[in-house]
């Protein structure tokens, strides 16, 4: 018997407390695949932040830190500067990165600091209770905007793989989905990517994922997906919005 | 024969497994509740399996391990 997957070792078999059909689930199960593959469990050191992935430092066999609310980049920051050598993930939902933390993300692309950002999008703040974030897509209900997101009240989305693109710091940017069997696939190779350039030394790497809250958004895990395809990405189109020239 | 093998008591029931596998005979839920209260997929009829990994790799528990018959 040839083994085709297998749980990657880098977990620990604590229980997941994500929901079922979560996106996190998927996105940790893919940074975990990528340091056991490239052999990186002694150099990763992850930055959790604050949401649903805050328990994430004990599903995982490698140093991990947990940041205040939004200040993830910060402490990554520190951290990369202090180490190196070291590979240095930030990783941060929405409400996280893009309303608490948009200063800290925003001046760590500035300064072109040197470690990767995994920016998971599911349009909503997830851990509190489905209220609006500022990434909530234009009419979108939410325990917060029960009557659908307006720009009156609460103005538009935010397309952060695209800003941050823009910052000459920025080394590399992309954003992906984890919405099908081919998607998930590219969102792995787009994280492997960000963490060559990271190893080479270059400056932020940002990878956007856009990713199903199922329980947030009201739906079935499947229907979750499904709304991804149909809406999401209008708002969030997948592509590369940094991508570095040859030989860089 | 291909075998894919199902930690069904971390299983949530998404259901990803089930709808993005290309054979629709193999995954399937199971008819009673794991101890986290969830009805867990189990796969059958391994004959039509094909062992592509496509319930693996979109699995959000890591819940599936797949081997192939060589
Ligand atoms: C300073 C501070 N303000 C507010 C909160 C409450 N809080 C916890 S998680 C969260 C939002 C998380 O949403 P997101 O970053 O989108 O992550 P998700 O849970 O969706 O993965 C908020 C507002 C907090 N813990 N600390
Ligand atoms: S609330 Fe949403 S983001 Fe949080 S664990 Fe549940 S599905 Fe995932
Ligand atoms: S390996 Fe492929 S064919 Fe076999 S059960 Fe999984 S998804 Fe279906
Ligand atoms: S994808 Fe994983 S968690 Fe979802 S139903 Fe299948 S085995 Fe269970």
């Amino acid at each position: 018997m040839k083994t085709v997957y297998e749980r990657p070792k880098v977990l620990t078999d604590e229980y997941m407390k994500y929901c079922g059909g979560c996106g996190h689930g998927i996105i940790n199960k893919l940074i975990a695949e990528i340091i056991e593959e490239e052999n990186l469990a002694e150099k990763a050191i992850m930055i959790w932040p604050i949401g649903c992935s805050v328990y994430a430092d004990r599903y995982f066999n490698v140093d991990s830190v947990c940041a205040l609310h939004g200040r993830a980049p910060a402490t990554g920051t520190g951290i990369k500067r202090a180490l190196e050598d070291n590979l240095v993930v930030v990783y941060q939902g929405d409400g996280d990165m893009v309303s608490e933390g948009m200063a800290e993300i925003m001046h760590a692309g500035i300064r072109g600091e040197k470690f990767t950002v995994v920016f998971v999008n599911n349009a909503i703040y997830g851990m509190t209770g489905g209220q609006m974030a500022p990434t909530t897509l234009m009419e979108q209900k939410t325990s917060t905007s029960p009557q659908g997101r307006s720009a009156d009240n609460a103005g538009f989305p935010v397309n952060m793989a695209e800003i941050i693109g823009s910052l000459h710091g920025c080394h590399y940017s992309e954003r992906v989905a984890v919405n099908s069997p081919a998607n998930i696939r590219k969102t792995k190779e787009a994280i492997r990517k960000a963490f060559k350039y990271q190893l080479d030394g270059k400056g932020l790497s940002f990878v956007e994922i856009v990713s199903p809250c199922p329980t947030g958004w009201g739906v079935s895990p499947v229907k979750a997906l499904d709304w991804i395809g149909e809406t999401v990405l209008n708002q969030y189109p997948l592509g590369v919005f940094k991508a570095p020239k040859e030989g860089e | 024969m291909n075998r894919v093998t199902i930690n069904e008591e971390i299983c949530k029931e998404c259901e990803y497994c089930i709808t993005f596998c290309p054979k629709k005979t193999i995954l399937k839920k199971k008819d009673t509740l794991n101890k986290k209260g969830y009805y867990p997929a189990i796969a059958e009829n391994l004959e039509d399996c094909i062992a592509c990994g496509i319930c693996a790799t979109v699995c959000p528990e890591a819940a599936i391990k797949v081997e192939k018959d060589v």
